[in-house]
């Protein structure tokens, strides 16, 4: 209880230098950092996100391959050859990318239900810099996530199916749409990172956070119309999706870059609210 | 003991987390209120806590103890009113774990991580090198239990973490709500002679009890609230001589005529029972002494004149109870902050 507290008391009240608004902000990723790889259950969500994509997606491209002269028409392949990387992409990632969502999620629910949030903003009480800091830490690692699981699905399927269609980056669009489902995934953990945010409870903000991308589309979609058409091409994953196509399909409303700008555009303004209410609500 | 403390009027480092022209380590409640739905849980209440002894904050359940505590550290905000350390607003320190250490009520760490770990990212957010964690774990003797996960933590453990994040910064103000929720014996003494030694260095440690018998032996000064508003504010020794003064119990056959006496001295009496022609009447506002010479003086007959030495929990139950009998605390804070002042 002595010593050992002596010598640093000088050092911890050292006078901090006045600085520019970001001055110290390097620290707060520090910390944010070892929040996040302290917590297994987010190491192995991460994980499990690479594994399902993984595996699911050289699953499904076996099965192509296996069935390729098989009797019986294959719509696929003709998608394959207009769209190889939305079929290469479409499984794996399509079941991965709802790790992603959980993940995003529980990075801030979790600091409300086990009570670490108190703790953090006591250390942070402007509140809107632990929120960045938490934000950019996530985004980094999801990042790397989504490079590795997208290259890998990229690489696997391809050689799997070499023997039947030939599909290389080199080919217009290909980079284009690997690159995008890098960043859609990105984006995509962020954007259930500020709807966790908003909700503030693991069960629900992963509940809304799953319907938005997979029930709410396809439901809007079944909708006639011109009108539905457009809303359905601007929901926030039906339009962050789009980047990942080789090429723009008919029916879609915007082009691949459009639609993740559209995307993009939906997270800031729910990552902007989840700003705005964290300075405002009790903690 | 626990390293070097900027005292008050030490100059130094002391000018971080402290206004110009403030008092370092003082703590301010400006009138301040806190509603959740309907319910006033902090109703109009200032106080300041001074630096250099432990100020004990006292009421019954629900009185609106940890809620006060949250307002003081930004955690929620007050619906009127202001709080301040060191003559700023929480939010407008630095670095905050370097001036306030707070142990709050509810639980604020994350099973699934490390007691290390938690201490760790707590320290990277102020800059604090990172064995200023293996420091504050020593000093809450949590070694052995630092790289376990504290969701298996006891509840004392769990306590001794918080003790040992709010300790973190080696602050000069701490916040400790319910400290020795979840201690054993031994763990209690440790806390009160822990708090004991921070206020001697010149820290400013305010700690909540719902318990006065705890407090009387670690508080120097105490602040009573109840139903959010303040009871009483004074030191441990006046509290405790103002309690015990309250009521003479006297006992007499003659109850009409001493009451009379008694009121015209400007005293008042509550009788309390009668058995076998003799009257037990709790007088207060006179003091014993004077109470026999006034019976002896009109040859009133006593059979008994007993100042009362109401234990500290009895008067503790007393004022609180007021707040809560009268609806409106008002009426019972008024008359317990008279005798304060
Ligand atoms: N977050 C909250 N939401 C609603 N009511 C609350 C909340 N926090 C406290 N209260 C209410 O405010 C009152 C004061 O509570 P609290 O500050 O915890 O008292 P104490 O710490 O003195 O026991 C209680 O009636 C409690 O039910
Ligand atoms: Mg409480």
């Amino acid at each position: 209880m002595t010593a050992a507290q002596a010598h640093s008391a000088a050092e911890l009240r050292t006078a901090e230098p006045a600085g520019p608004p970001w001055h110290g902000f390097g620290r707060l990723l520090q910390a944010e950092w070892t929040k996040i790889r302290s917590v297994q259950s987010t190491v192995w969500s991460l994980l499990a996100f690479v594994v399902v994509a993984v595996g699911f997606s050289t699953l499904i491209a076996t099965v192509i391959s296996h069935d390729w002269n098989a009797p019986g028409n294959h719509p696929n392949h003709a998608e394959l050859l207009a769209d190889p990387t939305a079929v290469i992409f479409g499984a794996g990632l399509g079941l991965g990318q709802l790790a992603i969502c959980v993940l995003g999620v529980i990075v801030i629910t979790s600091e409300y239900s086990s009570g670490t949030i108190r703790a953090s903003l006591l250390a942070v009480p402007k509140r809107i810099p632990m929120l960045a800091a938490k934000a950019l830490v996530f985004a980094a690692i999801d990042l790397v996530a989504s490079a590795v699981a997208v290259f890998a699905v990229f690489f696997i399927s391809t050689a799997i199916l070499r023997s039947h269609v030939s599909i290389t980056l080199s080919q217009p669009g290909v980079t284009r749409a690997v690159i995008g489902a890098v960043v859609y995934l990105t984006v995509l953990g962020l954007f259930a990172l500020a709807i966790g945010g908003l909700i503030r409870h693991t069960a629900g903000a992963i509940a809304i956070v799953i319907a938005t991308v997979i029930v709410v589309p396809p439901l809007v979609g079944l909708i006639p119309g011109t009108i539905a058409n457009h809303v359905h091409g601007y929901l926030p994953t039906v339009a962050g999706q789009l980047v990942a196509q080789t090429s723009q399909q008919p029916g879609d409303v915007t082009s691949g870059w459009q639609g993740f700008g559209v995307f993009c555009a939906w997270t800031a303004v729910l990552l902007a609210a989840c700003g705005w209410l964290l300075v405002r609500r009790d903690a | 003991m626990l390293g070097r403390v900027n005292r008050p009027g030490n100059t130094g480092a002391v000018g971080r987390g402290t206004a110009r022209g403030q008092t370092p380590g003082l703590i301010e409640a400006h009138e301040l209120t806190k509603r959740f739905g309907d319910k006033v849980a902090v109703d109009h209440l200032s106080f300041t806590v001074e630096p250099g002894r432990v100020t004990g904050f006292l009421g019954p359940n629900g009185a609106g103890k940890s809620t006060t505590m949250r307002l003081i550290c930004g955690l929620d905000r007050p619906d009127a009113g202001t709080a301040a350390i060191g003559g700023l607003a929480y939010h407008q320190l630095a670095r905050p774990l370097a001036t306030v250490g707070a142990l709050l009520e509810a639980r604020s760490a994350h099973p699934g991580r490390g007691a290390r770990n938690h201490l760790l990212f707590l320290a990277q957010t102020q800059g604090f090198p990172a064995r200023r964690a293996d420091e504050v774990i020593d000093l809450v003797g949590l070694r052995d239990a630092a790289r376990k996960r504290v969701g298996g933590f006891s509840l004392g453990m769990t306590q001794r973490l918080g003790i040992a994040a709010a300790m973190l910064g080696d602050p000069r103000v701490l916040l400790l709500d319910e400290p020795g929720n979840g201690l054993d014996p031994e763990g209690i003494r440790w806390v009160r002679t822990f708090m004991r030694q921070l206020a001697a260095e010149g820290r400013t440690v305010l700690v909540s009890s719902h318990l006065m018998s705890e407090m009387s032996v670690t508080a120097d000064h105490l602040i009573v609230i109840g139903r959010g508003k303040l009871i009483a504010d004074a030191s441990t020794q006046e509290f405790i001589q103002r309690s015990s003064e309250r009521s003479v119990l006297v006992r007499t056959p003659d109850p009409a005529r001493l009451r009379k006496l008694i009121t015209a001295e400007g005293g008042t009496v509550a009788s309390e029972d009668s058995a076998d022609g003799v009257a037990s009447l709790a007088v207060t506002g006179i003091a014993a002494p004077r109470i026999g010479e006034l019976a002896a003086s009109a040859s009133v007959v006593l059979h008994e004149l007993t100042p009362r030495v109401a234990s500290l929990e009895e008067a503790f139950m007393e004022l609180t109870a007021d707040s809560v009998e009268f609806g409106d605390a008002s009426a019972g804070a008024g008359g317990a902050n008279r005798g304060a002042r």
